[in-house]
């Protein structure tokens, strides 16, 4: 029971410096996504 | 090619296949084989990752797909990262918790064992396919590079592959690929360096996009709402997230990556790795096509990229009339680049007007040179109703193997065969661990465990199935591009097997009968709007996926449950 509690709480935390939570990790992965969209779209209308 | 290439070609070939049977000697029981040794970190499946799905058709057929249609593939990609996020939040923790081989076994303990065996079925029967095709893709560098008979080259390359999976285990998958994206990427990125050296020295970097821009390669997004295109930010959204989520959350070959993490930390980083640089990736590799592309508008390109069918149709019958359509491509061509350079003149000038004449111009010299490459495609597929008249996917290759000097070209060849060989590896893995597992021992029951049978048998089933990989092969040049035939052949059956693991996890009150019911009927009915519509095939992973979770909760007030 122990050993699956401290299993549980080293997986609750990324172990990162930042982000510290895996919600803050998921909100970072969305960012540079919308971060990827704006500059694909920016590219397209510069040289489409 | 000189003998400084074939020598680092076959050393590296050589090698990996020795370091892998080398760095697997110690798998003598069922678990080690088919699992590893549960050791791997974020980075070493965040890599390994991203090798399974980025093999040498990644480096073949993508640039190709660049030089031909641009950069719009890349928003194939963009739901991506919603599935990675879903797949480490939900599914990943239930893996980890139910300690399963596949991904199909969790279907086993969820429902019943009909219902595991037609995920698992649905599995072999396209991932089978797609083995086929990956085995095709170096069997063209090879045919290419040597002259051989294109069917020879892939029964040849398959025995290869064949005896690398069989002795090789999970573990040996996960370290070579570790290694090879390095060289991957570096092999991507010096390709870039002498694309960008070798272009006309007056013309910059904002110049050659400009190009690419005005011949139509630029368009990266596509907002359209027309069903019938590919490639839209649409499809690539709602497509493109079903395909992921079903790609990256129940095929095996994938699932089989990650649950190999040290903990659930590991390998949640390590799909967060692929959300986070799996678009800039792919965006690298078209671009790297849509500077071929501009490259070779100041280059003489071939008339035909497919320097064998073209060398052994311009020696027959049909030699005259190909001959005069390449004197007549490279008359239009050198025009083609005067028009260019008039319109980028003006452009430098600031003279709207002529700016705009010249576009024209350039646009119809343009034309009439994608016309008479078509008519010299037509002219081929006359002489050979056989040959395959796309030829984008020997773009890069060509491209490589005339302007990288040499040893590199070596080099680059040998990291494409050995990712090739590597993918293979790693699917043949994961077939032959979903047939051992989810039919074999399944079937089997309480039967007594023999492990050093069933260690041997798994070895059987990987020989197998590299077989089957290879016959399917040997018919993949009827196909369309190649990165295109393995997304296709992936969004007929992936959809379904995708709602099956929807209702898994998130309708409770649906049972294994009503699943599996639905789960065919759903099926048959992405059969049937393939062979009858036109729309973009990423939809495909939707309607499956909808149909399946919609047909199981409308048949579950109809049926019993044993």
């Amino acid at each position: 029971m122990a050993a699956e509690r401290a299993r549980a709480e080293t997986d609750a935390h990324t172990g990162l410096p930042w982000p510290r939570t895996w919600r803050g990790v998921y909100c970072f992965v969305l960012g540079c996504f919308a971060t990827s969209v704006l500059l694909l779209t920016a590219l397209t209308l510069l040289f489409a | 090619m000189s003998s400084l290439d074939y020598f680092v070609l076959i050393g590296t070939i050589v090698g990996i296949a020795l370091y892998g049977m080398w760095r697997t000697r110690g798998a003598r029981d069922l678990s080690t084989y088919l699992k590893g040794d549960q050791t791997a970190k974020w980075g070493t499946i965040g890599l390994s990752v991203m090798a399974t799905q980025a093999s040498a058709i990644t480096f073949l057929s993508t640039p190709g797909q660049g030089y031909d249609s641009g950069l719009g593939f890349v928003q194939n990609y963009f739901g991506m990262p919603f599935a990675l996020i879903l797949i480490a939040a939900v599914f990943l923790p239930i893996y980890r918790r139910l300690n399963v081989y596949t991904a199909y076994e969790f279907l086993g303990r969820r429902f019943d064992g009909k219902t595991r065996m037609l995920g698992a079925a649905l599995f072999l029967l396209q991932r089978g396919l797609a083995a086929g095709i990956t085995i095709y893709a170096p069997a063209i560098i090879l045919s290419t590079v040597l002259g051989w008979r294109l069917d020879l080259t892939i029964v040849l390359s398959g025995l290869v592959v064949i005896a690398y999976t069989v002795s090789g285990g999970t573990k040996a998958v996960s370290i070579t690929q570790k290694h090879q994206m390095a060289v991957i990427f570096g092999g991507m990125v010096a390709a870039f360096v002498v694309l960008l050296m070798r272009m006309p020295s007056d013309l910059g970097l904002a110049d050659t996009f400009t190009v690419a821009g005005a011949l139509g390669k630029m368009q990266a997004v596509d907002f359209s709402m027309d069903p019938d295109r590919r490639y839209t930010v649409w499809t690539g959204l709602f497509g493109g997230v079903f395909l992921s989520l079903s790609y990256f959350g129940t095929d095996q070959s994938q699932v089989q990556r990650y649950i190999s993490g040290a903990s659930l930390r590991e390998s949640r980083l390590g799909l967060m790795f692929n959300a986070v640089f799996k678009i800039p990736m792919q965006f690298f590799i078209l671009l790297l096509g849509a500077l071929v592309f501009v490259f070779y508008q100041f280059e003489k390109p071939p008339v035909f990229f497919n320097a064998p069918a073209w060398e052994a149709h311009v020696q027959g019958e049909a030699g005259p009339s190909l001959r005069a359509l390449e004197e007549q491509f490279g008359a239009v061509h050198s025009e083609k680049q005067s028009r260019i350079r008039d319109w980028l003149d003006a452009r430098r000038a600031g003279n709207a007007a002529a700016e705009a004449a010249a576009r024209d111009a350039m646009l119809a010299a343009h034309e009439r040179s994608e016309a008479l490459r078509a008519d010299t495609k037509k002219a081929l597929v006359a002489a050979d109703p056989t040959l395959t008249p796309k030829d984008s996917d020997y773009v890069f290759i060509t491209f490589v193997l005339k302007y990288l000097p040499h040893g590199a070209i070596g080099l680059l060849i040998a990291v494409i065969i050995a990712a090739a060989l590597s993918s293979i590896a790693s699917e043949l893995n994961a077939l032959a661990t979903t047939t051992t597992v989810d039919f074999y021992k399944h079937l089997r029951g309480d039967a007594p465990v023999d492990d050093a049978h069933e260690l041997r048998l798994s070895r059987w089933f990987t020989a197998g199935w590299g077989v089957i990989a290879i016959a399917f092969a040997l018919f993949a040049n009827l196909v369309e591009n190649l990165i295109e035939a393995i997304n296709m052949l992936g969004s007929i059956f992936y959809g379904v097997v995708l709602g099956i693991f929807l209702v898994a996890f998130f309708l409770r009150r649906v049972g294994g009968t009503a699943v599996f019911w639905g789960a065919i009927t759903a099926q048959i009915l992405v059969l049937a709007c393939f062979f009858t519509l036109s729309i973009g095939y990423l939809w495909y992973n939707l309607i499956g996926c909808a149909a399946c979770v919609a047909l199981s909760l409308g048949l579950q007030p109809f049926v019993t449950e044993k």
